[in-house]
C-alpha cells in the first residue's frame, strides 16, 4: 500500500521549542499553595505568598498564551495540530466533569443516605431527639433557623441568562464562519455580558443567603453542598468569563478565520459545559 | 513519505536547534523533547522510590521486634502515611509516564508528544509537589499520620501537615490529568499513516486505557480532598455526622478514585511485560486482540467495584454481593492477560536475559496477588482479613512486586535503545534474584501473620508474631539494599556499557527496534514512516 504515502494528508506537526513559562507556573501554584496554607491556619505572609505566586501565574499566562496566539496567527498549526487541540480540550472538559460529579456524589449521597441514616437510627431518641430526614437539612445539632434558596427566583433568573448566553455564543460562532465580523463581535460581547450579570446576580444571591435566610456555608450540610457546587461552578463561569473576553479581545483585534479559530471553539465548548452544569445545579441544588 | 504541501509555511531549519539555545540545568528545565521528559520523570521516580523506600525501611526497623523500639507511634503512622503516598504518586506513576514519554512517539511513528509544552509541565509540577509533601515533615505536628487513604475524620482532626499533603495531592493531579491529556490526544492523533489503533503496540494501547482512568479518577481524588480542606478550616460537613454529613461519604469518593487508581498503576505494566515476553519468546503475543478487550473490559469494570475497600464500614448486604461479584468479574479478564502471557511463551524460542525474568518474576508474583486479591473480594472473608498484614501482603505482591518488577523490566529492556549501550548481564541477573528472594521475604509471610489477625499501621504486636516480622524486616533490609545495585547497573551501562545494536533484541518488533538506531536520535520520526 504504498500510495499510502503520498495520500498522507499531513507532513509536519509542529513541535514547540524550549520555553521557562511551564517551571513559572510550578513556582506560582506553589508559593500560592503554601501562602494559602499559612492564611488557612492564621499563620504571618500567606497572603504575601498567594500574592507573589498570582503575579508569576499571570504573567507565565500571559506569555505562554501570547507564544500560542503568535503561532497560531503565524499559521503555524494546520488541520493536523487543530485535531490535537480539539482531543485535548475535550478531554480537559471531561475530567471536570469528573471535578463536579465528586461534588454532585456527595450531594446525592447525603440526600439519599447520610440524613435518612442519621434519623433511623434506633437510639435516635438518645443521641438527636427529634431528628427528622427532611431535605434541606443542616444535621442533627444545627440549631437555628435558616431558609433554603428558592429556585424560582433569582436562580431561575439564572438559568435565563446562562441559557441565553449559551445562544449568543452560537451564533456568534456562526457570525464568524459566516465571516461577518461586526455581528461576531457584538454577540460575543453580549456573551461576556450576560455571564458576567450571571456573577452579579450570584453574589447578590450569596448576600442574600448570609443576611436573611441565614444559610451559609457553616450551616450543615446542606449549606456545604450549596456554596461548595454553586460556588464551584462560579467560578468556572469566571474563569469562562475572562477567556471569553479574551476571545473577544482578540476578534476585535482581527484575530480568527472563518476555517480556523479553534481557540474560539474551545472556549465555547466550555461556555456550554458550564452551562449544562448549571443545569444539573438548577434541578439538583435549587429545585428538586 | 514524500512531501506534499507543507501547509505550515516553514521548513526543517528549524529542527537543528536542538536545545533551542538553553544549556546546563536550563535545558533540563525549559525543553520540550519527549525523551528529555521521559528521562526526567524516570530520574524523579527513582529518586522518590529511594525516599519512599527509606521511610519503608524505618517502618520495618520499627517492627522488627514488638513493642516500641525505635520511633513513636505519631512518627511511625507519618512514615506509613508517606510511604505510601510518595510510593504511588511518586514512584511507580511517574516511572510508567517516564516509559511512555520514551516509548509512546517511538512505537507510533510520531515527531513527539502531542503537546510538547504541556508535556514540561506535567513533569515540573513534580518536584514541586513532592516538596510540599517533604515541607509538612517540618510544620508543627509533623506530617498527617492519617495512612496514604486520607480518611476523615482524623483527616479533619491533623495537623498543618495535612494541607500540605491536600495541596501536594492537587498538583500531583494536575500533573496526571495534563500527562493523561498528552498521552491520549499523542496516540489518537499522531500515528504513523497505516499505524491502526489495532497494530500500535499493546504498551501503547494499556497506556491509552490508563490516561482514560487517570482523567475520570484524578479530578474525584482532587475533589474528595478539597471537601477535606473545607470541612478543615471552613466550617463544612462534608464528612461531619453532626451536620449532616458522613465520614463514610469520604470513603465512597476516595475508593471511587483509589480502584481504579490501582489499575492506573497496574495497566502500564502490564503493558510492559506485554512487550517483554514476546521479544524473550521470538513469536508475536498470542491473542493481542483479546489483550485488547480485557484492558478495556478491567478500566470499565475497576469503576464499579470501589466499596470492596469498604466491606467492614456498614452497608446493606445487597451492596455487599453487588460489589463482590463486581469484584470477582474483574479477576476474568485479568485472567486472560495471564493465559495470553503464558500462551505466548508456550513453544517459543526462550531466553533469559534480565527482562524476561523479570517479566516471568512479574507474571508469577503478579498473579499471586491477584489471587488474594480474589480471596479478599469475597464479603464474609474480607471481614476477617481488612487491615490486617493479609491486605498489606495483596497489594504489596500487585504493587511493589508486579508494578515494580515490570518497572525493571522494562529498564533493562529498552536501556539499551534510550543510552546505545548494554548493561552488565550477570549483575542484572544478581539484581533479579536478589530482588526477587528479598521481596518475597519480606511479603510472603505476611499472609500468615495477616491470617493470624495482626493489624496493619500499628506499631507494635503480641509476641506470637514476632517470628513472621523478623523474617519480613530482614528481607526488606536485603531488598532495599539490592536496589543500590541496580542504580549501579544502570550507571555502569551509561558510563562504560557496551555498545548495543540497533535491535538488540532479536524478538522485538516495534518501531523504535526496527526503525530507530540506538541510541534513539534526539528527534525521532520528524517524518512519518509508513506502516504497511
Ligand atoms: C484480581 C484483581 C484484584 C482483586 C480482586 C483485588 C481485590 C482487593 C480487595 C477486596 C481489597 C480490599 C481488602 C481490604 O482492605 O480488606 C484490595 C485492596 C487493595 N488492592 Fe487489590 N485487588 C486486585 C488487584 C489489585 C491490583 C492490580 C492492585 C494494584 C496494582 C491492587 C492494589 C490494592 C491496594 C493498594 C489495596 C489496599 C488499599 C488500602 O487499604 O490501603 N489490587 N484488593
Ligand atoms: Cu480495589
Amino acid at each position: 500500500m504504498a500510495h499510502e504515502a503520498t495520500a498522507a494528508p499531513h507532513q509536519h506537526y509542529y513541535v514547540p521549542q524550549p520555553m521557562p513559562w511551564p517551571i513559572m507556573g510550578s513556582i506560582a501554584l506553589w508559593l500560592m499553595m503554601l501562602g494559602a496554607v499559612f492564611v488557612f491556619n492564621g499563620m504571618s505572609g500567606g497572603w504575601i505568598s498567594i500574592a507573589a505566586g498570582f503575579m508569576v501565574l499571570l504573567y507565565m499566562m500571559f506569555r505562554w498564551f501570547g507564544d500560542v496566539i503568535r503561532e497560531s496567527e503565524g499559521m503555524k498549526y494546520g488541520r493536523w495540530e487543530d485535531v490535537s487541540f480539539r482531543w485535548g480540550m475535550s478531554f480537559f472538559i471531561f475530567s471536570e466533569v469528573m471535578f463536579f460529579a465528586a461534588f454532585f456524589g456527595a450531594l446525592f449521597y447525603v440526600r439519599v443516605l447520610s440524613v435518612p441514616d442519621l434519623a433511623s437510627l434506633q437510639n435516635n431518641e438518645y443521641l438527636w431527639p427529634g431528628f427528622a430526614a427532611l431535605w434541606p437539612s443542616a444535621g442533627p445539632t444545627f440549631e437555628q433557623k435558616f431558609s433554603p434558596m428558592a429556585a424560582w427566583g433569582l436562580p431561575a433568573i439564572n438559568t435565563l441568562l446562562l441559557l441565553s448566553s449559551g445562544v449568543t455564543v452560537t451564533i456568534a460562532h456562526w457570525a464568524l464562519k459566516e465571516n461577518k465580523r461586526a455581528m461576531l463581535n457584538l454577540f460575543l460581547f453580549f456573551t461576556v455580558a450576560l455571564g458576567v450579570t450571571f456573577l452579579f446576580v450570584q453574589a447578590y444571591e450569596y448576600g442574600h443567603a448570609y443576611s436573611e435566610l441565614n444559610l451559609k456555608l457553616t450551616t450543615g450540610v446542606y449549606g456545604s453542598t450549596f456554596f461548595m457546587l454553586t460556588g464551584f461552578h462560579g467560578f468556572h463561569v469566571t474563569v469562562g468569563a475572562i477567556m471569553l473576553s479574551v476571545i473577544l479581545g482578540r476578534c476585535l483585534a482581527g484575530h480568527f478565520k472563518p476555517d480556523h479559530h479553534f481557540a474560539f471553539e474551545g472556549v465555547a465548548w466550555y461556555w456550554h459545559f458550564v452551562d449544562v452544569v448549571w443545569l444539573g445545579l438548577f434541578i439538583f441544588v435549587y429545585w428538586l | 513519505m514524500s512531501a506534499v504541501v507543507d501547509s505550515h509555511g516553514h521548513g526543517h531549519e528549524h529542527h537543528h536547534d536542538h536545545h533551542g539555545g538553553y544549556s546546563g540545568i536550563m535545558r533540563w528545565i525549559t525543553t520540550t523533547n519527549h525523551k528529555d521528559i521521559g528521562t526526567l520523570y524516570l530520574w524523579f521516580s527513582f529518586i522518590m522510590f529511594l525516599v519512599g523506600g527509606a521511610m519503608a525501611m524505618v517502618i520495618r526497623l520499627e517492627l522488627f521486634s514488638p513493642g516500641l523500639q525505635w520511633v513513636n507511634p505519631d512518627f511511625f503512622n507519618q512514615m506509613t502515611t508517606m510511604h505510601g503516598l510518595i510510593m504511588v504518586f511518586g514512584a511507580i506513576m511517574p516511572a510508567f509516564v517516564g516509559f511512555a514519554n520514551w516509548l509512546i512517539p517511538m512505537q507510533i511513528g510520531a515527531p513527539d508528544m502531542a503537546f510538547a509544552r504541556m508535556n514540561n509541565w506535567s513533569f515540573w509540577i513534580l518536584p514541586f509537589a513532592a516538596s510540599l509533601l517533604v515541607i509538612s515533615f517540618f510544620m508543627p505536628g509533623g506530617a498527617p499520620g492519617v495512612g496514604w487513604t486520607m480518611y476523615a475524620p482524623l483527616t479533619v482532626q491533623m495537623g498543618i501537615g495535612m494541607d500540605f499533603t491536600i495541596f501536594a495531592v492537587h498538583l500531583l493531579g494536575m500533573s496526571s490529568i495534563m500527562g493523561s491529556i498528552n498521552i491520549i490526544t499523542t496516540i489518537l492523533n499522531l500515528r504513523a499513516p497505516g499505524m491502526t489503533l489495532m497494530r500500535m503496540p499493546l504498551f501503547c494501547w494499556t497506556w491509552l486505557i490508563t490516561a482514560y482512568l487517570l482523567v475520570a479518577a484524578m479530578p474525584v481524588l482532587a475533589g474528595a480532598v478539597t471537601m477535606t480542606l473545607t470541612d478543615r478550616h471552613f466550617g463544612t460537613s462534608f464528612f461531619n455526622a453532626a451536620g449532616g454529613g458522613d465520614p463514610v461519604l469520604y470513603q465512597h469518593i476516595f475508593w471511587f478514585f483509589g480502584h481504579p487508581e490501582v489499575y492506573i498503576i497496574a495497566l502500564p505494566a502490564f503493558g510492559v511485560i506485554s512487550q517483554v515476553i514476546p521479544a524473550f519468546s521470538r513469536k508475536p503475543l498470542f491473542g493481542y486482540a483479546s489483550m485488547v478487550y480485557a484492558t478495556s473490559a478491567i478500566a470499565i469494570l475497576s469503576f464499579i467495584v470501589w466499596a470492596h475497600h469498604m466491606y467492614t464500614v456498614g452497608m446493606p448486604v445487597t451492596g455487599q454481593l453487588f460489589f463482590m461479584y463486581a469484584t470477582t468479574l474483574i479477576a476474568v479478564p485479568t485472567g486472560v492477560k495471564v493465559f495470553n502471557w503464558v500462551a505466548t511463551m508456550w513453544k517459543g524460542a526462550l531466553s533469559f536475559e534480565t527482562p524476561m525474568l523479570f517479566a516471568i518474576g512479574f507474571l508469577f508474583l503478579f498473579t499471586l496477588g491477584g489471587f488474594t486479591g480474589l480471596v479478599l473480594s469475597l464479603a464474609a472473608v474480607d471481614i476477617q482479613l481488612h487491615d490486617t498484614y493479609y491486605v498489606v501482603a495483596h497489594f504489596h505482591y500487585v504493587m511493589a512486586i508486579g508494578a515494580v518488577f515490570a518497572g525493571f523490566a522494562g529498564i533493562y529492556f529498552w536501556l539499551p535503545k534510550w543510552t546505545g549501550r548494554m548493561y552488565d548481564e550477570k549483575l542484572g541477573k544478581w539484581h533479579f534474584w536478589l530482588s526477587t528472594i528479598f521481596i518475597n521475604m519480606t511479603f510472603f509471610v505476611q499472609h500468615f501473620s495477616g491470617l493470624a489477625g495482626m493489624p496493619r499501621r500499628v506499631p507494635d504486636y503480641p509476641l506470637m508474631f514476632e517470628t513472621w516480622n523478623k523474617i519480613s524486616s530482614i528481607g526488606a533490609f536485603g531488598f532495599g539494599l539490592s536496589q543500590f545495585l541496580f542504580l549501579y547497573i544502570v550507571l555502569k551501562a551509561i558510563r562504560s556499557g557496551e555498545k548495543a545494536k540497533d535491535k538488540q533484541w532479536e524478538g522485538a518488533d516495534s518501531l523504535e527496534w526496527t526503525h530507530l538506531p540506538s541510541p534513539a536520535p534526539y528527534h525521532s520520526f520528524e517524518t512519518q514512516p509508513v506502516i504497511k
